[in-house]
């Protein structure tokens, strides 16, 4: 029996197929990972499943029954609830109100019963582990604990059928685990899960079935224990399983050859701002890969962004080739040669509904005009040498960056930086949330800048990439530095052992 | 660079410390934010009284809700469309349009001489909402256009302003200008609607949507809220306070005088933000809007006390105040974020 089945469903829009004769059957009770590259088709598919999109062609049927979904409200009516990779909820509402939106519990009178919300949410919530005052405005909560609230909305209905897009991309390790304890309630309680993830740890310890999408068409469906994991990725990206054995998983060569004695081209000392940041100090010379290692909440990004200007600062210093950036700001940073890719694309970055060519040139505008006026030619010029040096996928120069895939995103806001010719490049995540092959191609053009004699400092919560990306890492935890690890050091093991070891010193031993 | 050994201050218990600070901060801007124009309020007429005697008498208490009697409407309706994140700027015309609607259908009496503005205006919140909703199209453009036109209806209605419809209904007459417990109808009236008011944006789902919809569009939608019939109904509201405001007005002169409320819709969208309200959407109260409606009159009424100040000083001083909120919300705004 099928809880919730798409039988050759095809989407096109101008220009993509983006579904092509596709398949899809979830049964009661199973955790069905759906995976496949940036631009494959989950997104279309997941859309096409709860109502957003109309398929073109094809039939959705929905316990057994045809069924169609005009609007994200009647498949969420029918038992069909989602959760975004974005948070998508509302930050300026409370917790509670956030939590009972469109479904709040009524008086007699027909009045919102305030009371009743107010407890129940501070009672749903507590099982997800989050134990603040549920009048709190949302947006004054951490990432992780806004993805736990959306959680407990998508399940809190009477759901049938929970569809998860990325979820784990804002939790730390500890609200995974809770995470994996609410699917192994819902699959109990013979709920179907869609659960799409480019991680494949979490992939093979929570999902018993997989369907692999490629450009529109469905590659692999089946059990997934039985599905060795490289022959996955092979499917996934349609390369050959040799191939990826060879490469490795991530688009890292390896150590970078750098002058030990070379002038840094970046300090950092003394690095504080009012209890987020205490006392960070390090430096990174031309050629060299820094990785900021620690958990969520470290100070990575926070440490990322004071360096960038965009963070404010009480004390410390930041240098560019030993000359001191006096009171930072963004453009000083700028102007020193400090490029900042920021963790969030979407809200800090691309600039969506502008064209690939205006987003690369945002940030050259200033360098390339004389007496305030542009020369199209040199912007042409300078678009065209970035899209072809980091192969952007895009229809050409005018297509919107909004309707890229994130990796072609991702890629656009890199080529920003680059074309103001940083001397030092700041990366806060530089591949969350793309495919698999854009992220190995972010991954070797890192590789490739560090060997041209830049500065990158590299945040990752991808252990590997961390790991297989910098030549020393700088383990931070409560927005302090507690360790290095330098040359053979450089291993999962040892990065996680100083995490570790850390969170053991916080037991209180006197002194 | 040697490894630096973790500061011993940092630990667990300074983190927690960390949390419920924030949390505190949070209450206190949530509270300034939520409570700052009617405590300012308070400041301000308990200075008023001070120096004004005549400030005091309940006869000038009374002058000042009267007369702010139509803005607060206007800005009630203002105060759902603002939430929402959008602006209503046809108001103005739309409450001059429904005065001289309403003294024209006086002739048939008292019901039709409230209908008829209602109507009238709330048809043209109708098609303000679904231009706005249903085409992506600005509100401000939209209800730019509904200025204009609602101006040029009225004008055709009086022959360029030439005719003048007396109200001919005397029930409608005697509820413009009588009062109940020394308080004009007009004032019950507006306080009756503005307690539906606030029941409506903090107890209904309907409530609810407009905070949503302000906040997050897409977020909403993806929530299953009712985006564009959500927008839809925050411009009939608005359009039909709009009209009730004129009608109010048309029985209080006794007349549908067709040469007020240029600009009204400016001095509603002051209130509104004085208020407390974002201009951005997603946030703000009600209790709010009276505070910024009653700011302005009691500005009005200090200057008139004072005597020979020109009028011009009470606009000045109610730029200064929105000047004054708006920067401490800005400010309110991003000590919230930041911790």
């Amino acid at each position: 029996m099928a809880l919730l089945e798409v039988l050759d469903v095809s989407k096109e829009f101008p220009g993509v197929r983006a579904l092509d004769g596709v398949s899809f059957t979830l049964r009661p009770g199973e955790v069905h990972a759906l995976v496949g590259e940036n631009g494959a088709g989950k997104s279309t598919l997941i859309k096409v499943l709860t109502g957003v999109h109309q398929p073109d062609g094809g039939e959705l049927r929905y316990r057994d029954e045809p069924a169609r979904f005009a609007t994200p409200m009647d498949a969420q009516r029918a038992g069909i609830s989602t959760i975004y990779q974005e948070v998508n909820l509302i930050p300026l509402m409370s917790v509670a109100h956030n939590l009972f939106l469109g479904r709040e519990p009524r008086t007699r009178l027909g009045l919102l019963d305030e009371a009743r919300m107010h407890r129940e949410a501070g009672e749903i919530l507590r099982r997800y582990g989050v134990t603040t005052d549920v009048r709190r405005q949302l947006g004054t909560l951490a990432l992780g604990a806004q993805q736990m609230v959306a959680l407990a909305r998508a399940v809190m209905i009477d759901a049938k059928v929970v569809i998860m897009d990325e979820p784990t991309s804002s939790l730390e390790p500890r609200e995974v685990e809770t995470l994996f304890g609410v699917i192994r309630d819902l699959h109990a309680q013979g709920i179907g899960i869609v659960y799409v993830s480019h991680r494949l740890d979490e992939l093979y310890r929570i999902c018993d079935t997989v369907t692999i999408l490629r450009d529109g068409r469905v590659v692999h469906t089946g059990e997934l224990a039985a599905l060795e994991r490289i022959r996955l990725v092979s499917l996934m990206l349609g390369r050959d399983m040799s191939a990826v054995r060879r490469e490795g998983f991530t688009g890292f060569a390896g150590e970078h050859a750098t002058a030990a004695d070379a002038a840094p081209v970046l300090e950092v000392t003394g690095l504080s701002s009012r209890r987020r940041l205490h006392d960070i100090s390090f430096a990174v010379r031309p050629g060299e890969v820094v990785g900021l290692g620690g958990l969520l909440g470290a100070g990575r990004s926070e440490t990322i962004k004071a360096i960038g200007g965009a963070y404010p600062v009480d004390s410390g210093r930041v240098a560019v080739g030993g000359r001191e950036l006096k009171r930072p700001t963004t453009v000083r940073a700028v102007r020193a040669g400090i490029a900042t890719q920021p963790e969030d694309r979407k809200a800090e970055g691309i600039v969506a509904g502008l064209s690939v060519r205006e987003n690369i040139a945002l940030a050259v505008l200033p360098r390339l005009s004389r007496f305030g006026l542009v020369s199209d030619r040199r912007i042409d010029e300078i678009v065209r040498t970035y899209m072809d040096r980091l192969q952007i996928k895009a229809s050409g120069p005018d297509q919107r960056v909004g309707d890229l895939s994130g990796g072609n995103q991702q890629k656009v806001l890199l080529a920003r930086l680059l074309a103001t010719r940083p001397r030092i490049l700041l990366l806060d995540e530089p591949t969350r949330g793309i495919d698999v092959g854009a992220k190995a191609e972010v991954q070797s053009l890192v590789d490739e800048l560090a060997g041209e004699g830049l500065g990158v400092v590299l945040v990752s919560s991808d252990a590997e990439e961390l790991i297989e990306g910098a030549d020393r890492v700088v383990v931070l935890r409560d927005g302090a530095v507690v360790g290095e690890l330098r040359g053979d050091d450089v291993t999962t093991e040892a990065l996680l052992q100083t995490i570790a070891a850390a969170a053991e010193g916080e037991t209180p031993d006197d002194h | 660079m040697t490894p630096i050994v973790s500061d011993p201050e940092a630990p667990a218990a300074a983190v927690a410390a960390d949390v419920r600070r924030a949390e505190r901060t949070d209450r206190v801007v949530g509270l300034v934010q939520r409570q700052g124009a009617p405590a300012v309020l308070i400041a301000v007429v308990l200075v008023a009284a001070a120096s004004f005697p005549n400030f005091r008498s309940f006869d000038n208490a009374a002058t000042v809700l009267v007369a702010a009697a139509p803005l607060a409407l206007i800005a009630l309706g203002m105060t759902f469309v603002i939430i929402t994140g959008g602006i209503d700027l046809s108001v103005g015309s739309l409450y001059v349009l429904g005065g001289v609607v309403s003294a024209y259908a006086s002739q048939w009496g008292l019901l039709p001489a409230f209908l008829a503005p209602l109507i009238v205006c709330g048809l043209v919140g109708v098609l303000n909402g679904i231009l706005i909703a249903y085409t992506g199209m600005a509100p401000f453009i939209v209800t730019l256009a509904a200025l204009l036109g609602a101006r040029g209806l009225m004008r055709a209605i009086s022959d360029e302003g030439s005719t003048t419809y007396l109200v001919r209904s005397d029930a409608f007459r005697r509820f413009g200008t009588g009062s109940f417990l020394g308080i004009g109808y007009p004032v019950w009236l507006v306080v009756a609607v503005f307690a539906v008011g606030m029941i409506l944006l903090a107890r209904t789902r309907f409530g609810h949507a407009v905070h949503a919809v302000g906040g997050s569009e897409d977020a909403a939608a993806l929530m299953g809220i009712a985006v564009r019939r959500t927008k839809v109904r925050v411009y009939v509201l608005s359009g039909l306070l709009a009209g009730l405001a004129g009608a109010i007005n048309a029985a209080k002169l006794g007349s549908g005088v067709t040469v007020l409320g240029i600009g009204l819709e400016l001095d509603a969208i002051a209130a509104v933000v004085i208020g407390g309200t974002l201009l951005t959407g997603g946030a703000g109260t009600i209790t709010g809007t009276i505070a910024g409606v009653l700011l302005l009159g009691v500005i009005q009424n200090m200057i008139n006390q004072v005597g020979n100040v020109p009028s011009s000083y009470q606009q000045l001083i109610s730029g200064a105040f929105l000047a004054v909120v708006v920067v401490a919300q800005t400010y309110l705004a991003r000590l919230r974020r930041v911790t």
